[in-house]
């Protein structure tokens, strides 16, 4: 069999979807449950504009199988609902056309979960995991800091 | 999207993942085993790989050991390299991660996807290299273990229907003076020009090298340059440099005249700060 009904829990609630086996991630969120907050970019790894929290970690979703996904705790941009680093992102205006927040955003929230007490190290380290081609990378960078700074 | 389909199986055992392959190799699919799957996602993409099944070894226990038990340190072939660095049991390896990819791929990327790649780099290999490490495989023939350099010489041996399982490195490798150290074009991330990682074992620095030819390695006889007592450093730099003893790579992301400049410097770097400059 090359596809599946597969079980998904993304954003808190119970999906039953019927997949490829070489479907990504990125393509059933987006194409299957109508959560578009994950952005297809390169789709190959690099830009980090597909960033999805799978069992509390960042994952490009576009590096993943769907079918590897099911039965695992998916959160998408739409399911942060109002968190301290979009309204962060919104006060610092750390983004222009937008495309690549989602992503940023799905990084730094794990980010500020994970690590409450992230150095300047640690955090360098994570935020190189995306890229934003307009170049909001000091205000996204104090959006992260001004909600780390909140945590301690 | 990947423009072709596969069947998906995700065994819970070694003997099943072995089953499965042949069977499904007799059937003439074209198995693989899919371990982080980054590059078999990537490459599949863009039509340059093709299979009609992908054996997941991530279901499999030994492929996700990742412990300590007596004076060996066990890791899993199916191990995300992020959650290597988060034991942090073999520093060098914990640096050596750091520097592959991004943050966020390597949530994804494995040890056994690493060191399996396709790419010329394969920088998970190096710290093994290093650590007369032990590689244990599965295959037809049942559970293998044999040492790294057996396992890994310029190319992967592994047989039809073999897989990697696991890693096996001794403790004091793991506790040993290290050094590492990733020379790229431009930018904080992306493939090296040079990657270069040092061990001391016995007073004696190791190296091993990634980006400098096609495939990673370790010199026994660039070694043996650099640990010549009574030699200044620079010398001993430039005797390792002209003893490199396979073909050096020229790419765009640089010479081979630039990479032996910049080696050279490097391996001067590694010397000093394993505290073995020699005289002046």
């Amino acid at each position: 069999m090359t596809g599946r009904a597969a079980h998904f829990h993304i954003n808190g609630e119970e999906y039953n979807i019927y997949i490829r086996n070489a479907d990504t991630l990125l393509y059933v969120i987006r194409g299957k449950t109508g959560f578009t907050g994950a952005k297809p970019g390169c789709l190959n790894g690099d830009c980090g504009a597909c960033t999805v929290i799978v069992n509390g970690w960042p994952v490009k979703s576009c590096l993943m199988l769907a079918v590897e996904a099911e039965g695992e705790e998916i959160i998408t941009a739409e399911g942060l609902h109002g968190s301290e680093i979009q309204k962060a992102f919104v006060k610092y205006f750390a983004f222009q056309c937008g495309y690549c927040t989602p992503g940023y955003i799905m990084n730094c929230q794990t980010l500020i979960t994970q690590y409450p007490e992230a150095d300047r190290n640690k955090i360098k380290e994570w935020l190189d995991s995306n890229i934003c081609r307009c170049t909001s990378y000091e205000e996204i960078e104090q959006a992260l800091y001004s909600v780390l700074r909140q945590h301690r | 999207m990947i423009p072709f389909d596969f069947e998906y199986y995700k065994p819970s055992s070694i003997s099943e993942a072995v089953e499965l392959h042949r069977q499904l190799d007799e059937a003439g699919k074209k198995p693989v085993y899919y371990s982080g799957g980054t590059e078999i996602i990537t490459l599949s993409r863009l039509n340059l790989f093709y299979t009609e099944a992908v054996i997941d070894i991530k279901g499999i226990p030994e492929c996700c050991l990742c412990e300590k038990e007596g004076t060996r340190l066990h890791l899993g072939a199916g191990l995300p390299l992020a959650e290597i660095e988060r034991a942090d049991y073999f520093p060098l390896l914990t640096v050596t991660s750091k520097d592959i990819a991004d943050n966020t791929a390597r949530m994804k990327i494995t040890l056994g996807g690493n060191v399996c790649s396709e790419l010329i780099y394969r920088e998970a290999i190096l710290p093994f290299l290093l650590s007369d490490s032990q590689v244990v495989t599965a295959g037809a023939s049942g559970e293998v273990s044999r040492p790294v350099n057996e396992f890994f010489n310029k190319e992967i041996v592994l047989e039809k229907g073999e897989f990697l399982v696991r890693f096996i490195t001794e403790e004091r490798f793991l506790r040993a003076p290290y050094f590492h150290t990733k020379r790229r074009k431009q930018w904080n991330t992306g493939y090296p020009l040079i990657t270069v990682a040092a061990l001391q074992e016995e007073g004696k620095t190791r190296t091993a090298y990634s980006g400098l030819s096609p495939f990673p390695f370790r010199s026994r006889i660039m070694e043996e340059s650099l640990n010549r007592d009574n030699t200044p450093l620079r010398r001993k730099a430039e005797q390792a440099v002209n003893n490199i003893p396979h073909e050096i790579i020229s790419d765009s992301e640089g010479s081979a005249e630039y990479r032996k400049f910049v080696l050279k410097n490097v391996l001067m770097d590694v010397m000093t700060r394993m505290g073995r400059r020699g005289p002046e």
